[in-house]
């Protein structure tokens, strides 16, 4: 009978062994991912998978036997025994030699990975309600990654309208992406501004949280070039659902080519701010770009119709902010409230992106203030 | 209220009234008590059978409640985007789902469960503290009904999460967070009322002759728990309030600019929530070891191991609670401790394991209701073990942690682990409680419904995990779009088989074949030498052990 | 036993239960200490040690270590607030002195707080810091600017995989805080 056991559970082991290289992995079973770690994770993940099944092959076998067998119904009478100090011995003892075979592997993979010594890059990533703010530490230079499905794909309401078709990157695709390049080390410092948040990318075995106030470290190397997407994995509020990873990973010399594009980018936006100092913003500008910066930052909170979420979030059609002083309104805009969901915008806006979003929040959906908010007026209040 | 309150209501007109010839004896054990009618008697009952009731209809109410919950989460999650409700108030009924699941319908059933059976098991004619156990269940309802009604207040409820790390529960949550506080407070005493009322009915009122070594598991299980519970309550009240002081009156024990450490809320919620995991299943145990060897007709393999690996779990909890901080940048040191000390408590847990199964093997076995829920039990309870096993190797962790994963591996254990268990209780103890035969085609049909709608429900979890679909999101990725579909109509369909369940037990409580003392042939405890239903003051001498 | 003796027993077993539970509640806050300490024992959450005399160690000139500067900005915070120097390279042992420039951009006086953290964790406890802008908060004018010290060393001890440290500052808006401890005296 234990033969029978025994070449059962192989044969089934094998098939299930022979299953999991047919199908596709990333389905029914954790990535093997693109880096080193993510295959040792994965490789530790079978093997305890394993080691599972054939316990419970075994345990559920002999349940199954008693069942099938030592029913009443088939004549069985029960034995007398109940108790034998040698097997239980036994079956203390063989779990926990098992167990020390297993932590063996685990505890050198852990402490690989929890090594960021001798990085080749560093990167800053901070959490915020709800999106990723990368900023690449050697070269000083960094932006947010926000979602961009749009609403319309998201919002299937029965009340909403204008719903549109799912893309294939539902949820999972951002406006700037993190760009890295293959075969260097990594580290990632990873912090909060608001509340927890937590990184994770499963190509990279990567998942670190982002605490408010202290920063946390992983690091990665990444071997084959690709787009690799993940999410925030701990509870951050209303939109934890809606703050995707993308990373680009890119050959090093792409990668070079990148950063050196990105460089130039810096250069020339500092330029553009200095010029649209001078310029003079027009309603009609102010008003479609407003917009744009409105549905993108400020309409998961404030709402499409600006009417807010009563008792969580404000309504700022007929507000006493949007309507008063433009001082004060542009002063919440761009350094947010303290404590709330309201955050800094001035850091991630451009001047005349925060000058335009006022205007329109003070002259869409019957804010009729007339006013035109121009980029002075923002830097002005930002230097005071 | 329902069920057994109709089960006490309907016996005791049985008694009282109509049928004097068919429970004489009943009848004269009753006619001294002086119990007020209709009501106020359940208001002022400090009889035990009469509080158990209580515990296990409100916990079956709240079970309604929470699972009412748990199918709005899976109408959302029927297909992407969003159709039915708002993130916000998606996270308010994953929060308030968690909550009423944890304290208000699985724990109150095990102290129902406790407050009928463990007098009636020791030899006791009552609990120890019989007033003291009307206040402890009665405040419970109060609790529930503040945290219900947080839900409506403007702002909403509780929408972080049951764990309210902080600062989400604190900075960023909404004014209702005061009345969650005050509502985690009032149940918490509840518990610890009634967890110091079980340690003095199980060390003070056992008959003459009933040793430690002689109580039921169950007793034996319930004994630990409570002091579990005596001990890590008072932590999750110290962190409500440190919650409730760093929202509203200024302190900073978690928020960074004033020197706190938010990481420092999940070191304290989880040196109270591992143990808690345990308070929520070791009772399982004691059921579960109960039902095998009476359906089995042989001694439970292993008695004495069975107390020492419920006792070395209930140790090894106070040192495990970090495996669920792996991710929040702990030195690596401290992760190897939690890894190989949360690997160390499967070994008392498979011990666990191994016994049920040395029981049955070799037995007589018959395979009434009770018996499958806990067969059910011991395969199911494994395989969430199995997957708890997976999610201590921290390398692995970091992968599976905060994903479907872990949200299959604890429903696994909670669900198909300790909601079975109660189910398995349940159907055991009918007949004692009513004094009737349940509808065992009824009741197998809610077994079986129960358990392949259960595993449709939470096995593709698994799945849904591994593939990065991360926890407590209202909308996700096209590609886990049709396992959620699944998993949705898995947990309508189990939903919708628990009415089966409210169903047997009224019928059962009204009538049908009449129960004899022992309605199992291989049942022994004190329990069944009392007639069936079991009169309202139990062992009023106190029984001979054997 | 008689009734009445019983239910003695079981007063006096309850009784002793109860005390448990203000001592387990004290439990829950004395975690809050007991989380201090082992955090700097650890080095859990880059904690950091609090060394009031510099250094008058030999100086290791055969190692040399990095330590980054890193600041985040928190919500509400109307504050400019960076390093001088992104990164110095220091031999254990030497005392070093940086600097970090901070303005104030709003048209009210606020009072921030700087809070440090190390990564890895485990070098938190060889950086010494003998003088920090962090261990008292900094009170701003509206449109004020100034320049902050840190002076610090890197312990001997410090282990040779080390090579890099990086210490961030987050600095949060005390404003509320401080006004109400001033309102309080």
């Amino acid at each position: 009978m234990h033969k029978k056991i025994i070449i059962g559970a192989a044969s089934i082991l094998l098939s299930l062994s022979a299953a999991a290289e047919i199908e596709t992995p990333s389905k029914y079973n954790l990535t093997q991912g693109v880096t080193d770690t993510s295959q040792q994770v994965y490789d530790l993940h079978m093997i305890i998978l394993y080691i599972c099944i054939v316990i419970g092959i075994v345990v559920f076998g002999a349940m199954f036997y008693s069942i099938i067998n030592h029913r009443k119904s088939k004549g069985a009478v029960a034995a007398q025994f109940h108790e034998s100090t040698k097997v239980e011995i036994i079956w203390t003892v063989i779990p926990f030699v098992i167990l020390i075979a297993m932590a063996i592997p685990a505890t050198s993979v852990l402490i690989d990975m929890e090594d960021s010594s001798k990085s080749d890059i560093t990167i800053k990533i901070t959490g915020s309600q709800w999106k990723w703010h990368y900023q690449y530490f050697d070269h000083d230079f960094g932006f947010y990654s926000l979602l961009t499905t749009p609403q319309q794909q998201i919002q299937n309401y029965s009340h909403s309208t204008n719903i549109e078709p799912k893309g294939e990157n539902y949820l999972l695709e951002v406006d700037r992406e993190l760009v890295l390049p293959i075969g260097k080390k990594i580290r990632f410092l990873i912090t909060a501004d608001d509340v927890i948040h937590s990184w994770w990318v499963p190509a990279f075995a990567v998942k670190q949280d982002a605490n408010p106030g202290f920063i946390n470290e992983a690091w990665t190397r990444i071997n084959e070039p690709g787009i690799y997407r993940g999410q925030c994995a701990e509870l951050c509020g209303k939109d934890h659902g809606f703050m995707p990873i993308v990373v680009r990973v890119l050959e090093q010399k792409d990668y070079d080519i990148w950063l050196q594009q990105q460089l130039q980018q810096v250069a020339s936006a500092k330029k553009a701010a200095e010029q649209a100092l001078a310029s003079t913003l027009t309603m009609a500008e102010s008003m479609t770009l407003g917009e744009q910066v409105y549905l993108t930052r400020c309409a998961a909170c404030h709402q499409v119709n600006g009417a807010g979420i009563p008792g969580a979030f404000p309504a700022l059609k007929g507000s006493a902010i949007a309507l008063g002083d433009i001082t004060k309104h542009i002063d919440i805009v761009a350094n947010g409230k303290p404590a709330s969901a309201m955050q800094a915008f001035s850091k991630q806006l451009t001047a005349k992106e925060l000058a335009a979003v006022v205007t329109y929040e003070r002259n869409a959906w019957g804010n009729d203030t007339g006013d035109v908010v121009q980029v002075t007026n923002v830097n002005l209040t930002e230097a005071k | 209220m329902n069920t057994a309150t109709t089960t006490q209501g309907s016996h005791d007109s049985r008694g009282h009234d109509s049928s004097e010839h068919d429970s004489g004896e009943h009848h004269d054990q009753n006619a001294h008590d002086h119990k007020p009618k209709g009501i106020m008697r359940w208001i002022l009952t400090t009889n035990h059978k009469d509080i158990g009731t209580l515990y296990l209809c409100f916990s079956f109410l709240m079970f309604l409640i929470g699972g009412a919950m748990a199918m709005i989460i899976r109408a959302e999650l029927y297909q992407p985007g969003l159709q039915i409700v708002e993130p916000n108030f998606f996270n308010q009924m994953t929060t308030v789902h968690g909550l009423i699941m944890v304290f208000g319908a699985v724990m109150p059933a095990f102290t129902g469960l406790a407050n009928w059976m463990i007098p009636m098991m020791i030899g006791a004619p009552d609990m120890a503290l019989p007033r003291m156990n009307n206040w402890s269940f009665w405040i419970l309802p109060m609790a529930f009904a503040i945290l219900l009604s947080s839900l409506f207040m403007e702002g909403g409820g509780p929408n972080f999460g049951w764990t309210f790390y902080a600062p989400l529960s604190t900075t960023y949550s909404p004014p209702s967070t005061a009345l969650f506080v005050f509502a985690i407070h009032i149940m918490g005493i509840s518990s610890i009322l009634g967890a110091i009322n079980v340690v003095v009915t199980i060390i003070n009122m056992r008959a003459p002759g009933m040793t430690y070594m002689k109580m039921p598991l169950f007793v034996w299980t319930w004994l630990i728990t409570a002091f579990l519970l005596i001990a890590v309550m008072p932590v999750l009240a110290a962190t409500v309030t440190m919650v409730l002081t760093d929202k509203f009156f200024g302190t900073s024990f978690f928020a960074a600019a004033g020197g706190g450490d938010p990481v420092l809320f999940q070191h304290i919620f989880w040196f109270f929530g591992h143990p808690e995991v345990y308070i929520m299943i070791l009772p399982s145990f004691g059921i579960v070891s109960a039902i095998i060897p009476t359906f089995s007709r042989k001694k439970l393999f292993g008695y004495s191991s069975m107390v020492y690996a419920t006792a070395s779990i209930a140790i090894l909890s106070f040192t495990v609670w970090a495996h669920h901080m792996f991710t929040t940048g702990m030195p690596v040191a401290a992760e190897l401790f939690f890894m190989y000390c949360t690997m160390l408590i499967s070994v008392p847990t498979g011990v666990k394991v191994f016994n049920w199964v040395a029981t049955m093997w070799r037995g007589s076995l018959t395979f009434e209701t009770p018996m499958l829920f806990a067969i059910a039990f011991i395969i199911l309870f494994t395989i969430g073990g199995f997957s708890g096993l997976m999610l201590a190797i921290t390398p692995a962790d970091f992968q599976y942690h905060d994903t479907y994963f872990v949200v299959a591996h604890f429903h696994y254990v909670l669900v198909t682990g300790a909601i079975f268990s109660i189910m398995a209780a349940a159907y055991y103890w009918l007949p004692k409680w009513t004094g009737n035969m349940y509808d065992e085609r009824l009741g197998k049909i809610h077994f079986w419904a129960s358990l392949i709608s259960v595993n449709v429900l939470f096995f593709p979890m698994h799945f849904l995990g591994l593939a990065g679909m991360p926890r407590r999101v209202p909308d996700y990725a096209l590609q886990f779009a049709d396992f959620n579909q699944l998993v949705s109509i898995g947990g309508f369909a189990f939903g919708l088989s628990q009415l089966i369940f409210l169903v047997v037990v009224v019928k059962c409580a009204r009538g049908g074949e009449k129960a004899p003392a022992k309605p199992w042939e291989g049942a022994e405890g004190l329990e069944w030498d009392m007639p069936s239903p079991a009169p309202y003051h139990s062992h009023t001498t106190p029984p001979v052990i054997k | 036993m008689d009734e009445q003796s019983l239910k003695r027993k079981n007063g006096k077993l309850s009784l002793k239960l109860m005390l448990v539970i203000p001592l387990m509640f004290a439990f829950g806050f004395a975690l809050v200490p007991l989380y201090d300490v082992f955090c700097q024992v650890t080095g859990l959450n880059g904690r950091i040690v609090v060394n009031n005399a510099p250094s008058s160690l030999v100086i290791d000139k055969s190692r040399i270590v990095r330590l980054q500067f890193m600041t985040s900005i928190a919500p509400g915070m109307p504050w400019t607030f960076e390093p001088v120097v992104k990164y110095v390279d220091v031999h254990p042992g030497q005392n070093t002195v940086v600097k970090f420039k901070a303005r104030n951009l709003a048209d009210l006086p606020t009072v921030g707080q700087a809070i440090p953290s190390v990564s890895p964790g485990l070098a938190a406890q060889y950086l010494n810091k003998t003088e920090c802008f962090c261990f008292n908060s900094q009170p701003l004018d509206a449109g004020e600017s100034v320049e902050m010290a840190l002076v610090f060393f890197i312990s001997p001890e410090i282990p040779p995989e080390i090579t890099t440290l990086t210490l961030s500052y987050s600095l949060f808006n005390v404003t509320k805080l401080a006004n109400n401890n001033i309102t309080k005296i």
